[in-house]
């Protein structure tokens, strides 16, 4: 005959119960090792890190080709990364490392000390006309603007002047790729994926340096 | 990974100690992003993080028979502000002692919190096996572990 104790989860749980959850430490030391093993076993397809900025939390993540994404927080970072994971992979992990100099080219240019990005970047998550439009953006020097007409002529078609603003709009890389210097033809700021004030501090520092 | 990492945490430690825990860990993780491609949409993620785990332990156990060392003096983890910090190591010398199925079992249905159905297909064997695996570890685990170290008196 079988003697059967009654185990229900909890029936063993007061011994554990002494556990933490989460292991803070040991979960952040596992974590920085992994990345590096997942990155010498070549199956680290996004990094990811944030870095605190004038304009707020900016989400970085890379691909073994370059930056690939930078997001504002009112893009909420969470769901950003779940995309990155749908659209290129699923091994997604933050790992500072391959974002070294991304981050440090980024907080050169908010201390004004650095007008051009000199980054590899990876706009895999843009096609077609809209990243033509990204293209030519990085041709607008620093502290400059331009009209949408003029970066749809830029791009091949003057007419897309909506399709260049949906391009500047859906932009992977805001700040790297300064689709903050298209301004409207009336001269206001017009629309910005960082958010109107974003856009306007940005071109404020510019115009200032 | 954010979401798992505790958990496998918890039951790498469990099964194969506080300090082998963090290889175990670490190519469980990279193993599961290797593999990540192999698991269906419908699945449960964290039966098939515990049998990449499982796999890893079992690994772990073996090397470290082969290697021999004295595993009577496993090294104290050192505990953080006074408070059962990493891993108590009164539990792991208790878990130790019991023989390694009671052990997997306990570990996985207890810290992973998966069913006995589930604990089966990864350990082998029926799910009565398996429950009453579990149910023998955690006697045996109430007389040696809470004798010693009584409710309440956690240091």
């Amino acid at each position: 005959m079988m003697m059967t104790i009654d185990t229900t989860r909890n029936g063993g749980g007061e011994l554990f119960a002494a556990l933490p959850e989460i292991d803070e430490l040991a979960q952040r030391r596992l974590h920085a090792r992994l990345a590096a093993a997942a990155h010498d076993a070549g199956i680290l397809d996004v990094a990811y890190r944030t870095i605190d900025t004038p304009v707020g939390s900016l989400l970085l993540a890379a691909t073994a080709e370059g930056l690939v994404r930078v997001a504002y927080a009112r893009e909420d970072h969470d769901l950003v990364l779940a995309q990155l994971a749908d659209r290129i992979s699923p091994r997604v992990l933050r790992a500072p490392a391959r974002l070294d100099l991304a981050a440090r080219e980024i907080e050169e240019y908010f201390a004004g000390r650095r007008r051009l990005f000199d980054l590899p970047l990876d706009y895999r998550l843009s096609t077609g006309f809209r990243r033509t439009v990204l293209a030519h953006l990085t041709e607008i020097g620093y502290g400059r603007t331009a009209s949408y007409a003029t970066v749809a002529a830029a791009a091949g078609n003057p007419k897309a002047v909506r399709a260049a603003a949906t391009a500047c709009a859906t932009n992977p890389l805001p700040v790297v790729v300064p689709c903050h210097r298209v301004v409207r033809s009336d001269g206001t700021v017009g629309g910005y994926v960082g958010g109107v004030e974003a856009k306007k501090a940005l071109l404020t520092m510019e115009a200032a340096a | 990974m954010a979401e798992f990492g505790p958990m496998v945490l918890r039951v790498c430690r469990a099964v194969v100690g506080p300090t082998a825990a963090d290889d175990a860990w670490s190519e469980t993780f990279l193993a599961a992003m290797q593999a990540y491609g192999d698991l269906r949409p419908d699945s449960n993620v964290e039966a098939w993080l515990v049998t990449i785990a499982r796999r890893k332990a079992i690994d772990q156990i073996r090397a470290e028979s082969r290697r021999a060392v004295p595993t009577d003096d496993l090294p104290e983890m050192p505990s953080i502000h006074g408070v059962p910090g990493g891993w108590e190591s009164d539990l792991w010398n208790a878990l130790k002692a019991l023989p390694l199925k009671q052990r997997e079992t306990v570990a996985y249905h207890y810290l992973a919190g998966l069913s006995y159905a589930d604990v089966a297909k990864v350990v082998g064997g029926s799910t009565d096996a398996a429950r009453r695996a579990a149910a023998d570890g955690i006697a045996a685990l109430r007389k040696t572990y809470l004798k010693h170290e009584p409710e309440g008196t956690a240091r």
